[in-house]
């Protein structure tokens, strides 16, 4: 036969290898440039940190209870920023986990290909808003409603950033938990079905623990995403560091402080403007372990099914 | 047929679509009460789909949609006012694949119990489990391990505990599809040295590709064949006794299907 002749044409290999090599040496040129890049923006953090701790203890960074770098008695205790990020994304979390695990077992258990196929897409729409669209959203909207009914609430206050950035996570929570579950083979919701369960049991005792991994992946990535998202914040809870737990109260979160300095016109060589790349370091501390957390649990999962 | 009056299961012209396909075309057969019967036939002709008609599963398929009648001790259960979940209840099913839940092996048992309204106390569950997993004959393998997982067990082992999880809640009948298939030859005798067992208390219905399988456990066998225009829809072709089908077809296909396998 002619065909399997030519296929086995010298040149044709020849031609294969050479594209091959050239698609290779592109490919990983392009990887290089995207490590040496993290690696440069690590560089730059940690080495501006290390100036930072030069002057001022690691001990009372991580110990004190004020943070105070922009006045005149300085104090440098991040816990207030920390306590106002955790908080924050705390209550994001109260609004989106509830939300998106719904949305994720009504689209991957309820809804008919036709619904899935319109619903899907407007969940992507919201995770593509803008998030100064979700600050302007708290601080005009959610916040009046706020005031309403509680008197108390400040105008910048942690509650209405957070129901916001809930919102701006649920998108996130809801299509990874969705497709943890939709890989949930369709074998188990048979057996569950064939004893007799009903279509909720079936999602919520068999396909969501089956799906428990890739839930608590979705989880640690909403958690990095509300602990680094830094408009909302910015726009509507204010910059207050403060340690408390009274959401109605106004703070500040490590990434509002960053931007508040960056645009402020504190000088350069200022120890206060060291600040923020040690605060920035912490920050990216913080959600690299959610990272790495997540990325072992979604290995996990995969383990399991394939 | 004689022993009219001891039929569990019995389909009237049934049809079965997929979309606009019909998958299997006026179905007649019965299935008598503490009886193996086996289907065999094919690939393709259709066994699944009879098999999952008898409890509802294939409604589960959204474009599937049946025409006739499935009679189970004479009543009609695609009659809009039964109730699917009921019916499933009552007519268990083990699949061709081990499909244990990711939950502990005694889990994988209590579950079914609870969803079926067990409201019994720990011990009174804990002797219910003891019962299927001896039933199923797996209870000398698994009684020190209780609490690892289902999947933690060979594929015999998990199709026994598939078995086990079905007759803890007691249905009428079981239904299996292929459920050897998967198995080596030592675990396939073992899951038929337990059908013959459980034909005591539970009626039977085995799909099986395996004809030496079907003449060994069954004793009803239904033939099925793809028939009719261009040969796309299956029907149940011959019923008998297994050892008239497999030593006295009446019908030649049948003949045919059996002795090429055999020989
Ligand atoms: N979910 C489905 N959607 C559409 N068509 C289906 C579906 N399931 C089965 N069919 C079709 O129905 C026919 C019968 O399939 P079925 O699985 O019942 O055959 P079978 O006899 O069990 O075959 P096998 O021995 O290979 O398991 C086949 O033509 C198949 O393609
Ligand atoms: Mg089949």
């Amino acid at each position: 036969m002619t065909t399997t002749i030519h296929s086995l044409n010298p040149q044709n290999h020849l031609k294969r290898d050479r594209e091959r090599k050239i698609v290779r040496a592109l490919t990983f040129i392009f990887a290089l440039v995207s490590v040496g890049t993290t690696a440069g923006i690590i560089y730059e953090l940690l080495k501006e940190t290390v100036l930072f701790f030069q002057e001022v203890s690691i001990i009372e960074f991580f110990t004190d209870t004020r943070w105070t770098p922009l006045f005149a008695s300085k104090r440098f205790g991040v816990l207030p920023l920390v306590n106002g990020t955790l908080l924050v994304a705390a209550g994001a979390m109260l609004v989106a986990v509830p939300l998106g695990l719904l949305a994720a077992i009504f689209l991957s258990e309820y809804a008919s290909e036709r619904m899935r196929k319109v619903l899907k897409p407007i969940l992507e729409v919201l995770a593509g808003i803008p998030t100064v669209v979700y600050g302007y959203f708290a601080l005009l909207f959610i916040t009046p409603i706020l005031r309403d009914l509680f008197p108390e609430t400040q105008i910048f206050n942690a509650a209405s950033a957070s129901i916001a950035m809930g919102f701006m996570i649920l998108p996130l929570m809801a299509s990874v938990s969705e497709d943890a579950l939709s890989a949930v083979p369709r074998s188990l919701r048979e057996a569950s079905y064939a004893l007799g369960a009903t279509k909720f049991e079936t999602a919520v005792q068999v396909v969501l623990p089956a799906a428990l991994s890739g839930v608590a992946a979705a989880f640690i990535l909403a958690v990095s995403r509300a602990i680094g998202e830094t408009m909302i914040v910015a726009i509507a809870a204010g910059q207050q560091p403060k340690l408390t737990l009274n959401p109605l109260q106004s703070i500040e979160t490590m990434t509002a402080y960053i931007v508040q300095v960056s645009l402020g016109d504190t000088p350069h060589q200022s120890i206060a403007y060291k600040t923020i790349f040690a605060v920035g370091m912490l920050l990216f501390a913080m959600t690299l372990v959610m990272n790495i957390i997540s990325y072992f649990i979604t290995k996990r999962f995969r383990e399991k099914y394939e | 047929m004689d022993n009219n009056h001891n039929t569990v299961l019995e389909t009237k012209n049934l049809n079965i679509y997929y979309g606009d396909f019909l998958a299997i075309k006026d179905v007649n057969f019965k299935v008598f009460r503490h009886q193996i019967t086996a289907i065999i036939g094919p690939s393709g002709c259709g066994k699944s789909t009879l098999l999952r008609s008898f409890n509802r599963m294939n409604e589960l398929v959204p474009s599937a949609r049946s025409e006739g009648k499935i009679l189970f001790n004479g009543e009609d259960i695609y009659d809009p006012s039964i109730d699917p979940v009921e019916v499933r209840r009552r007519i268990g099913m083990v699949f061709q694949k081990p499909n244990p839940f990711p939950k502990s092996i005694y889990e994988n048992i209590a579950w079914g119990l609870k969803i079926n309204g067990f409201r019994g106390s720990k011990s009174e569950l804990d002797d219910l489990v003891e019962q299927a997993l001896r039933g199923a004959a797996l209870w000398d393998e698994v009684k020190d391990k209780l609490d690892q997982s289902g999947l933690s067990l060979s594929g015999g082992q998990q199709q026994r505990l598939c078995i086990a999880r079905a007759i803890a809640i007691k249905p009428e009948v079981i239904l299996m599809d292929e459920p050897a298939s998967a198995l080596d030859p030592i675990a396939t005798l073992k899951i038929e040295d337990l059908m013959r067992e459980l034909k005591e208390n539970y009626t039977i219905v085995i799909v099986t590709h395996n004809m030496q399988e079907a003449a060994r456990v069954s004793d009803y066998t239904a033939m099925m064949m793809l028939t009719g225009d261009e040969e796309r829809s299956g029907t149940v072709i011959e019923f008998d006794q297994t050892n008239v089908i497999f030593t006295r077809p009446k019908d030649k296909r049948t003949e045919d299907y059996i002795t090429g396998r055999f020989g």
